[in-house]
């Protein structure tokens, strides 16, 4: 680099620069989750029962073969819009299908991906069934592109 | 070595290399349990065996960034270590706490873990990368703050150079940001975007500090470059890392909830991203070009030169394959991720570790110019075998993920395929993968094979007084 350009001017940068944008960040950070996220995130319909759901999904490492929108493991579908998929956006049809799907756990086909049991009360795939429903209804730009997730 | 006290880096090198070896291992599990589905079912479900893989990966690179600082921050301030007892303390203490977290993982059930490690107290498990018990994510913090505690008085008391000062920013920030992980809220969306101020502010923010210092550190060492020269890339790179980096989050921010704005500042900033690591290529070329001594420790300088290139690649580049958000909508959470975040880990964290290992190392074993030539060699084998080994599994985990997008996330509803009927139809690359990460498995014995061959490096006939110095 030309001798013109000193370390203290470098340093300078450095420092100004993070500075600058640390604070700007914060300041991002204040506008996203005070003005814009209630709204995105219907966070008024987080019940009891979502947030177990939220305990249960995490007690169980769920996102270590799933993802949630899109973060996770790529080992097996996305599922915070399985509620739309394999629910058709209906809670007691979602319910149903949540219940008997946890309950054929493992298939033990040959070969394929298994899901373990978890041998979840039905409370704790009721509140399952309205964490994965919350979710579906978060407003995330209007991803994943088509309903396979 | 100038400071007997610099010896307590050689447990936290050691371990790190045996963790490592298990992370390997347990990719290669993950990697036939991709096509072979039910293989290890249910000894070992994938989730379990992820959960090691990644959690090794962290934990080792935390060995490997502890060693290389008691290593380095001694020298660079002139000074022993303030507690070398501390550090030997600490050693144990988390060396104790990380295998006892991989053999809970391994030998009970996850809900079992969270239920015996009562975290319904403070609940921060199930998160990924976050999955340690909280009573494992308390013992890291308290290592963390003695650790930082025990350099940052070493550096404090000596001579205060730009490494120190740049490497002791990137530990603090490490740590700082580390008590994020304690933060879960039963809303998803806030718990993601908090999530990240732990994943992305140390692998795209901090760590790259920490980064830009071990090299720094080496590249003095090995080319004799002065110093004033040295420190000012290492300013320019750090201030354009956290430049492009900070923002540069919002590229996390594209789908999990908070607002459209993120879409053009993640894009812009994040798009930015390259940059840093594109002046690290710069930087270690130029420096050797302009090297004022040869150092027989040609292993090392290897290293040094493959870590700038490979994080360029793996960090940079793939990185920005799939950064901007018209892009990232259709590629958000496929295998192109995965394939991004494999040679961005190995290219920036596992390499610029090994470098100092390959530098630290052989002086801490009584060889103060470096290895053998016959060792070396070796090393170099190791060195050739495993990156070359990642760039195949980067490409066909690419391929994997192209293939992936095209079938399942481009078409229309009626027409796109299921995720598991996707997966079948992309087997093909993931057996080739499987395959790569076999070889990745062979560089990594001969690595740690180049360990056990005797002798040492000659000291340069003519370069002995410089090289010292």
């Amino acid at each position: 680099m030309a001798e013109r350009f000193t370390k203290s001017m470098a340093r300078n940068i450095y420092l100004g620069g993070s500075v600058f944008f640390v604070l700007l960040f914060l300041a991002l950070t204040l506008d996203t989750q005070v003005r814009a996220m209630p709204e995105r995130d219907n966070r008024e319909l987080i019940t009891e029962a979502v947030a177990k759901g939220k305990e249960v999904w995490e007690h169980n490492n769920c996102v270590g073969c799933h993802t949630i929108m899109g973060e996770g493991a790529y080992f097996a579908p996305e599922l915070a819009n399985v509620f739309d998929r394999r629910g058709g956006g209906d809670s007691a049809t979602f319910r149903a299908y949540l219940g008997a799907w946890m309950k054929a756990m493992p298939t033990k086909v040959p070969g394929r991906r298994q899901m373990p049991q978890f041998n979840l009360t039905e409370k704790e795939v009721d509140a399952l069934a309205a964490f994965l429903e919350w979710t579906s209804k978060i407003d995330d730009n209007n991803w994943p592109p088509n309903i396979e997730g | 070595m100038k400071y007997q006290s610099q010896a307590v880096a050689k447990p936290y090198f050691i371990f790190a290399l045996i963790l490592f070896a298990g992370q390997i291992l347990f990719g290669l599990i993950l990697g036939l349990q991709y096509v072979v589905g039910d293989f290890l079912f249910p000894e070992i479900p994938f989730n379990v065996a992820r959960m090691v893989h990644t959690n090794l990966l962290i934990v080792w690179l935390l060995f490997g960034f502890m060693g290389a600082t008691y290593w380095l921050v001694p020298e660079e301030a002139q000074t022993e270590l303030h507690s070398p007892l501390l550090a030997k303390v600490l050693f144990w203490v988390f060396a104790v706490a990380g295998t006892l977290t991989i053999l809970g993982y391994l030998s009970v059930d996850y809900a079992t873990l969270a239920d015996l490690t009562y975290n319904n107290l403070l609940p921060t498990m199930g998160r990924e990368f976050l999955e340690q018990p909280t009573i494992t994510k308390i013992g890291i913090a308290v290592v963390a703050v003695g650790f930082l505690y025990n350099v940052g008085v070493t550096a404090l008391k000596g001579r205060k150079t730009v490494v120190n000062i740049v490497l002791m920013t990137g530990l603090f920030g490490l740590v700082v940001l580390w008590l994020f992980a304690f933060y879960n809220p039963s809303n998803l969306t806030l718990d993601k975007y908090f999530w990240w101020f732990v994943v992305h502010l140390w692998v795209e923010g901090v760590w790259e500090l920490i980064m830009g210092a071990i090299l720094a550190y080496i590249l003095i060492k090995l080319t004799g470059v002065d110093r004033e020269v040295i420190e000012k890339w290492l300013y320019v790179i750090i201030a354009m890392a956290l430049i492009s980096g900070i923002i540069g989050t919002g590229h996390h921010f594209f789908w999990i909830g908070p607002p459209e704005y993120w879409l053009w500042l993640g894009s812009v900033f994040s798009a930015l991203e390259p940059l840093p690591f594109f002046m690290m290529v710069l930087f270690a070329f130029n420096m050797v070009k302009r090297r004022r001594r040869n150092h027989p420790n040609k292993a090392a300088l290897l290293w040094a030169l493959g870590t700038s290139v490979m994080a360029f690649l793996g960090a940079g580049v793939w990185g920005f394959l799939h950064t901007l958000a018209p892009v990232n909508y259709y590629t958000h959470g496929s295998q192109i991720t995965a394939a991004h975040g494999h040679m961005a880990f190995y290219g920036a964290y596992v390499m610029i570790v090994l470098t100092i290992i390959s530098y630290a190392m052989p002086i801490m074993r009584g060889r103060p110019y470096g290895n053998s030539a016959t060792a070396q060699a070796m090393e170099i084998w190791g060195f050739w075998l495993m990156t070359l080994s990642m760039v195949c599994i980067t490409l066909f985990l690419t391929g994997a993920g192209v293939l992936q997008v095209w079938l399942q996330r481009m078409p229309d509803a009626g027409e796109a395929l299921s995720f598991m009927a996707t997966q079948d139809r992309i087997a093909l690359f993931y057996w080739m993968r499987l395959v790569a990460g076999a070889f990745f498995m062979g560089g990594l014995v001969v690595y740690l094979g180049s360990f056990l061959i005797k002798g040492e490096a000659p000291e340069p006939a003519l370069e002995g007084a410089a090289a010292r110095a």
